[in-house]
């Protein structure tokens, strides 16, 4: 492993109001890896993901990214550091085509590569382009989850988060976009820090995975130990594969 | 669940929500209940109207020999208009029962998809028809009604049409494109207005060299707005926008040294072609390109330059679309927070949505001057932002043919009803069209919400369109 992390969280501390989401975060992803964060709903995981890109505000401690505390920077000046997110909620441009949603995530490299690049996501989600010029709201949640993971890697990201991708999805939806997730990383290196609630799938994909309740991380370790452990498996794997 | 099976689920699900909406009207399993249905429906439609009828209708007020008021009453007419409605509504009901018996799951095939690209095609045509009509407009009018003298009510009403379309458009990129509500867009008017009236006024500048001046007021304007507003949005904006009209308003009648407060400015310079005057003199317009003189000149090149600047307007607002800065406003009205996380700077893009939209403003609003030749801060009240507004909403956010359709319709509307002689022959002798032509333009809007709530062309046309070779591509690589 390279000696500097990609990306480092120390400490981190997030309020919403008065209520602390996030009480001293501590998270590493190496490049190349794929690293899983677990947890309950409201543990605090899009938190995390959030106020990677600024919103809301890390109130103490440091998000160095690249060597670079990005932790005071506006959300969009973070988005332009080759990180890029598929946020919860997928978030994509209902009104607007598939083509330009992903125009859009392009936007940050000003339309260079733009042909190349479009070719490359049709290429991972065939699905994509037989809808190109269909509007992101008439899409299925599984499409619109493609689109969104589709319109994040548009900016070529070094970093590429991934908010609870499987949401709401069919299993075999699921296990096609997380085959994407590993063909990504092995193929071309991709760094991703995934959220997720579906423990049993992130942690057979990711590298090494965190656990997190009520805003602390309460457990790490490698995606196959994680597995194993009972703590884990009592709390998040109960009723097993599922 | 497999694909398959979320298919059947989606289309098990659509005639259910289909046939729930039928529901309202008869089309209940029992003929019997139908027809309950229909009755009970009619019969609450003809409540209402007696409600109705009782302030409207049931007296009839006159002044009497001695100056007092005389109150006539007008039963039958109550009981007439009440059995109009019941029949009326029921016959309604047994038509579209009928219809839906004899056309069952019409609604339901229509698919969204498939239809779009044609809207998009239909909707190109009618603007080009709409320009062709524009531009030949004057010599139509003159020729039917015998000459340009008898066509000024015409063309003067034309060129209200197409100032309120030019002010729908500006807005349009702020409340369409944008999405961003803006219930004071007649301050950027106002701005533009007062601009050229003082400057030339003052200093005796020409037109062509204010027209600019006032359009980079207006911006000016438009970014101060802006910036208090960056983090509001919908109801909240369209207040703090409210107000932002209302000030500007209230700035101009109450700073009298500068803008001689509601007393207005008049005797503003009138247009000029291109620095030759529109006079009888031997350095006037007619004379100079060997013409007789005639004062419809003046009006006919108004109307040539009303024209031009709203079809600037559009040029450069279909132009914007399918840049990268169009583009991030339509993806700003469509998620913000999506747009942060794209590395698109929000602060910027509203700003300039608010400085481009207020500029067009502006540049009517010089226009309006020229054309006034006095300006006060009357013609700059709520009410004009409103029409504006309902321009915009009426023809379907974001839709400029749909936009222009609705500015024919809200400001030639209310004149045409005026001239409705016609229903005379409905109503009798005393009809005034003239009274009941608010009333008329009112029933027509709420019609019209019914109907289309999303505007006249609510479907939005792509900015970029079919596997087309070069043209992705070119848009984005364009800008930065």
């Amino acid at each position: 492993m390279s000696p500097a992390p990609l990306l480092s969280i120390r400490g981190v501390k997030a309020f919403y109001g008065r209520i602390m989401a996030l009480k001293g975060v501590d998270l590493e992803v190496n490049e190349g890896e794929i690293v899983t964060l677990i947890g309950a709903n409201g543990a605090g995981k899009s938190t995390l993901m959030m106020t990677i890109f600024g919103n809301p505000r890390a109130q103490d401690g440091a998000i160095v990214y690249g060597g670079r505390d990005i932790s005071r920077l506006p959300t969009h000046e973070i988005a332009r550091l080759s990180i890029a997110q598929s946020p919860e909620g997928r978030r994509i441009f209902p009104r607007m085509t598939v083509r330009e949603n992903l125009q859009m995530g392009a936007a940050v490299l000003g339309g260079a590569h733009y042909e190349e690049d479009l070719e490359r996501v049709c290429g991972l989600f065939p699905r994509l382009r037989e809808r190109l010029d269909q509007r992101g709201g008439t899409l299925s949640g599984g499409e619109q989850q493609m689109l969104a993971i589709a319109r994040a890697l548009m900016s070529r990201p070094r970093l590429l988060l991934l908010d609870e991708p499987s949401l709401g999805l069919a299993p075999l939806i699921v296990k096609q976009i997380f085959s994407v997730i590993r063909e990504l990383n092995q193929k071309e290196g991709m760094t991703v820090l995934l959220v997720e609630q579906n423990a049993f799938h992130a942690l057979r994909l990711a590298d090494r995975g965190y656990i997190m309740v009520n805003g602390e991380i309460t457990m790490t370790g490698s995606g196959a130990d994680l597995l194993r452990s009972s703590e884990v498996q009592a709390a998040y794997l109960e009723g097993g594969r599922h | 669940m497999t694909n398959l099976a979320r298919a059947t689920t989606a289309a098990a699900d659509r005639p259910g929500t289909a046939r729930g909406g039928a529901r309202a009207v008869p089309q209940a399993p029992s003929p019997q209940g139908a027809m309950a249905a229909a009755l009970k429906d009619a019969a609450l439609a003809a409540l209402v109207m007696l409600g109705l009828s009782f302030p409207i209708l049931l007296l009839r007020s006159d002044v009497g020999s001695n100056n007092e008021l005389v109150l006539t009453p007008r039963v039958p007419l109550v009981v007439a208009a009440c059995a109009i409605v019941f029949f009326g509504r029921l016959a309604i009901a047994f038509v579209r029962g009928a219809w839906r018996r004899s056309h069952p799951r019409r609604m339901a095939a229509a698919s969204p998809v498939g239809t779009r690209p044609v809207v998009g095609r239909v909707a190109g045509l009618l603007g080009y028809a709409l320009t062709g009509a524009a531009i030949a407009f004057p010599f139509l009018a003159a020729y039917a009604l015998g000459g340009l003298t008898p066509a000024r009510y015409w063309i003067d009403l034309a060129i209200l049409v197409l100032t309120y379309l030019m002010l729908g458009w500006g807005l349009n990129i702020v409340v369409g494109l944008a999405g961003l509500l803006d219930l004071g867009y007649v301050a950027f008017y106002a701005v533009g207005a007062y601009s050229y009236a003082l400057l030339s006024t003052t200093f005796g500048v020409s037109f062509w060299i204010c027209l600019p001046v006032a359009g980079i007021m207006a911006a000016f304007f438009g970014i101060l707005l802006g910036f208090p507003v960056l983090r509001l949005r919908g109801d909240y904006l369209a207040i703090v926008t409210l107000a932002f009209g209302e000030i500007i308003r209230l700035v101009l009648i109450n700073w009298v040294s500068l803008t001689n407060g509601s007393a207005g400015i008049s005797s503003i310079p009138r247009v000029s072609f291109f620095g030759i005057p529109f006079t009888r003199e031997d350095d006037g317009f007619a004379a100079t390109f060997g013409l007789a003189f005639d004062p419809m000149q003046r009006i006919i090149f108004l109307y040539y330059l009303i024209l031009v600047l709203a079809l600037v307007t559009n040029a450069v607002t279909l132009r914007l679309r399918r840049l990268p800065i169009g583009r991030a406003w339509e993806a700003l009205r469509e998620d913000e927070i999506a747009c942060r996380a794209l590395g698109i700077n929000t602060r910027n893009t509203k700003l300039t949505a608010f400085a481009i939209g207020a500029m067009f403003g502006g540049f009517a609003g010089s226009f309006f001057a020229v054309r006034q030749g006095f300006v006060s801060p009357e013609s700059f009240n709520f009410m004009e932002s409103a029409i504006i507004l309902s321009i915009v909403v009426l023809g379907g956010m974001g839709s400029q043919v749909g936009v222009a359709i609705a500015a024919v319709a809200m400001v030639a509307g209310p004149e045409l009803l005026r001239r409705l002689e016609i229903l005379q022959v409905v109503f009798g002798e005393h009809f005034d069209p003239n009274q009941y032509r608010l009333l008329l333009f009112g029933l027509a809007m709420a019609a019209m919400m019914v109907w289309r709530p999303r505007g006249l062309i609510s479907q939005r046309t792509p900015s970029v369109l079919l596997h087309g070779g070069g043209s992705p591509a070119a848009a984005p690589a364009e800008a930065r």
